[in-house]
């Protein structure tokens, strides 16, 4: 049906923003510079990084929330520009990171879950827009009797729920997750979690799930990404990943994860890094990474790095290991 | 370990939470089916406005708005008076009916009754010219609430567009719309409606148009200034709640959708704001009719003869020891509106925002 083998193929994605530095000086913040994946139809691509390292950036600049600065981004082999997003809008759609601000507190459930279906003229009649609005909220786990209720009566979990029928109000085969579960209880992350498993059994979507909890997008990632201040450093099977960790920053991070079992917690040796991570304004040469790396040499000041296969599509951006 | 809690074990124990199930009733068709009730699907404005009818206070001061309302069309069809014109008994001017007290008549008045002739009674008394107070009060407070009324309509309309304007656009076009509020902003009030007050009085004539002449030019330049100088706080209301409405994941998630600005403004900046627009413009109201007697007081605001409550309570200070009713009336009037349009704005939002509802 198909002429193409990705469904999404970001290729050198650049968003810069520019930030005032001076009276007359502006300076690009490079919150993205030159990511590049692909996710396969129905594929889950995990993106990891610490706080402020662009992940959230690269889901909004795949739906257009930011005109990127350079880059393209091909989805079903069609690239997406500013002319085309309208309608492309159908096909991808979005679950935000925070279930309190999210949410209009002035609309219904049912409106908020209705309005992508008003937006995109999806029913013939009331009827059919209650329809399947109630199709929806049975869909992710909500009582129907909720429908005329108002945002703020319900739980954060709940919340979530909405925000993530919303979503799929346009059956949409591409679903950027921004940290959808970073501002839940740990007994609610699992169950949201579980129903995006759920979901995309049932309905085919493929995600890119960004989060900051490695164990989290492990367990419902088939291939993970590792981004370090605007740039994936690693990328690789799941498992992969997290069996044979190549990237310093990768190693260390996943050395930060608590382990269930206290004996090989204990063999797990803690990896520190030092010093803080440079301001973006201000990017170290050559490989970001380098000022905290104890693997640095005199070429990683000189030349960045770029992702080169390790075998079986594990792909690294490190000169040394 | 990890069975036992799966499986429920029938036996008892001490200290334990387990229910015993016995001790339950089952529901009754009737406790089901109450479960089964869904709250009626509403409107947020059908919502708002029937918590608001459950707000005895509002519901009050409505009822005195609207009386007040009332009184100010019927109450002229019905007196016999007009508001600047003296007593005259049997086409006899009466002079001797000056500073009268409510229902009091004077000698002539008294002596015309007598011989059968009917008089309307002065239900507020009269004033120093010999006019009947009543109508005098009624007229001013028709100027009073019409300048109130206009006045925040104008203040609404301008303070609005503009803060909403430079709120959604952003970036160089609001820095530069909001310093020249800030430059508006650091006039002095009194200074500035003085001056205008003046500059509109000498220069504006609007007795050609025929709405305009009605009211008077005094009136029309009365609307003109305070719609010049307060829409201001207006503005820099609505731009920061634009603002703060704007960054929320919401309107982000509206436009993940494809939503037009349109629609994000109706929809989403609209009905978040509205609340406090309402307010603001509720009391814009009572702040207007106090400065529109203060500038009655100084001569700049409506001309003689024509009353407002404000120029009748200045003009009663001077009797306040022999008349204090020439003060009450259209000091209570005042109150009334104001306090009125004060606690209708409070229960709006207290209806109209769902984080208060209990």
């Amino acid at each position: 049906m198909a002429d193409y083998e990705y469904l999404v193929e970001v290729n050198d994605l650049q968003m810069h923003f520019p930030v005032k530095t001076g009276f007359f000086k502006k300076t690009p913040l490079k919150a993205v510079d030159g990511v590049s994946f692909n996710i396969k139809p129905g594929e889950t691509l995990g993106l990891v990084g610490e706080s402020g390292c662009g992940k959230t950036t690269v889901g909004r600049t795949l739906l257009h929330l930011y005109e990127p600065t350079g880059g393209t981004f091909k989805f079903k082999g069609e690239e997406v520009t500013s002319k085309n997003i309208g309608r492309l809008r159908k096909e991808m759609q979005m679950v935000f990171q925070d279930p309190y601000s999210s949410l209009n507190p002035r609309m219904t459930v049912e409106d908020i879950i209705g309005e992508p279906l008003d937006v995109h003229h999806l029913y013939e009649s009331k009827e059919d827009r209650r329809e399947q609005v109630l199709h929806l909220m049975e869909l992710v786990g909500l009582n129907a009797e909720h429908a005329t209720r108002y945002a703020h009566e319900f739980s954060g979990g709940q919340r979530q729920r909405i925000g993530i029928a919303r979503a799929l109000a346009v059956h949409p085969s591409f679903i950027v997750c921004d940290e959808p579960v970073s501002a839940l209880d740990v007994s609610i992350q699992a169950q949201v979690i579980n129903m995006f498993e759920e979901l995309q059994e049932k309905l085919g979507v493929t995600y890119l799930f960004i989060a900051h909890d490695l164990l989290v997008v492990h367990h419902i990632s088939d291939r993970i990404a590792v981004m370090y201040l605007g740039r994936i450093v690693e990328i690789a099977d799941a498992d992969e990943l997290n069996e044979n960790p190549i990237h310093p920053y990768t190693l260390s991070l996943l050395s930060a994860v608590c382990v269930p079992d206290p004996i090989k917690a204990k063999a797990n040796k803690r990896i520190i890094l030092e010093g803080d991570v440079p301001s973006p304004l201000n990017m170290p040469s050559g490989c970001p990474f380098r000022t905290r790396c104890r693997y640095a040499t005199e070429q990683c000041a000189q030349e960045a790095p770029s992702l080169t296969d390790r075998g079986n599509g594990h792909m690294v951006a490190c000169w040394n290991k | 370990m990890a069975k036992n809690f799966d499986i429920p074990t029938p036996k008892k124990r001490l200290l334990s939470l387990q229910m015993d199930p016995k001790k339950f009733e089952p529901a009754t068709d009737a406790e089901k089916r109450q479960q089964d009730v869904m709250a009626e699907s509403t409107t947020f404005f059908r919502d708002g406005m029937r918590r608001l009818m459950q707000n005895p206070l509002a519901v009050m001061s409505m009822v005195i708005l609207l009386l007040v309302i009332l009184m100010m069309i019927f109450a002229p069809l019905f007196v016999p008076y007009g508001y600047e014109e003296m007593i005259t008994v049997n086409g006899v001017r009466d002079p001797a009916a000056a500073n009268l007290a409510p229902f009091h008549y004077s000698a002539l008045e008294q002596q015309y009754m007598d011989q059968g002739g009917k008089i309307f009674p002065h239900i507020m008394g009269t004033d120093e010219l010999s006019r009947d107070y009543f109508i005098r009060v009624v007229y001013g407070t028709r100027v009073s609430f019409l300048v109130g009324v206009f006045a925040s309509l104008m203040v609404l309309i301008i303070g609005v567009l503009y803060g909403a304007i430079s709120g959604y656009a952003g970036g160089r076009v609001d820095l530069w719309m909001m310093r020249i509020v800030d430059i508006i902003y650091s006039l002095p009030d009194l200074l500035i409606i003085i001056l205008l007050a003046v500059v509109f009085k000498e220069s504006l004539d609007f007795s050609q148009i025929p709405i305009f002449a009605n009211l008077g030019t005094n009136m029309v330049s009365m609307f003109i200034v305070f719609g010049l100088l307060y829409w201001v706080g207006m503005a820099r209301l609505v731009r920061g709640q634009i603002l703060t409405i704007k960054e929320n994941e919401y309107v982000l998630a509206a436009k993940s959708i494809g939503a037009s600005a349109k629609r994000i403004i109706q929809k989403h900046i609209i009905p978040n704001i509205i609340s406090v627009i309402i307010i603001m413009t509720a009391q814009e109201i009572p702040a207007a009719i106090f400065t529109e007697s203060y500038l009655s007081f100084i001569g700049l605001g409506v001309a003689l003869p024509m009353p407002s409550l404000g120029s009748l309570a200045n003009a009663a200070r001077s009797g306040m020891q022999s008349y204090p009713w020439k003060l009450v009336f259209p000091s209570v009037m005042i109150i009334l509106i104001v306090l009125a349009f004060n606690l209708i704005g409070d229960a709006l939002r207290d209806a109209f925002d769902p984080k208060l509802r209990k």
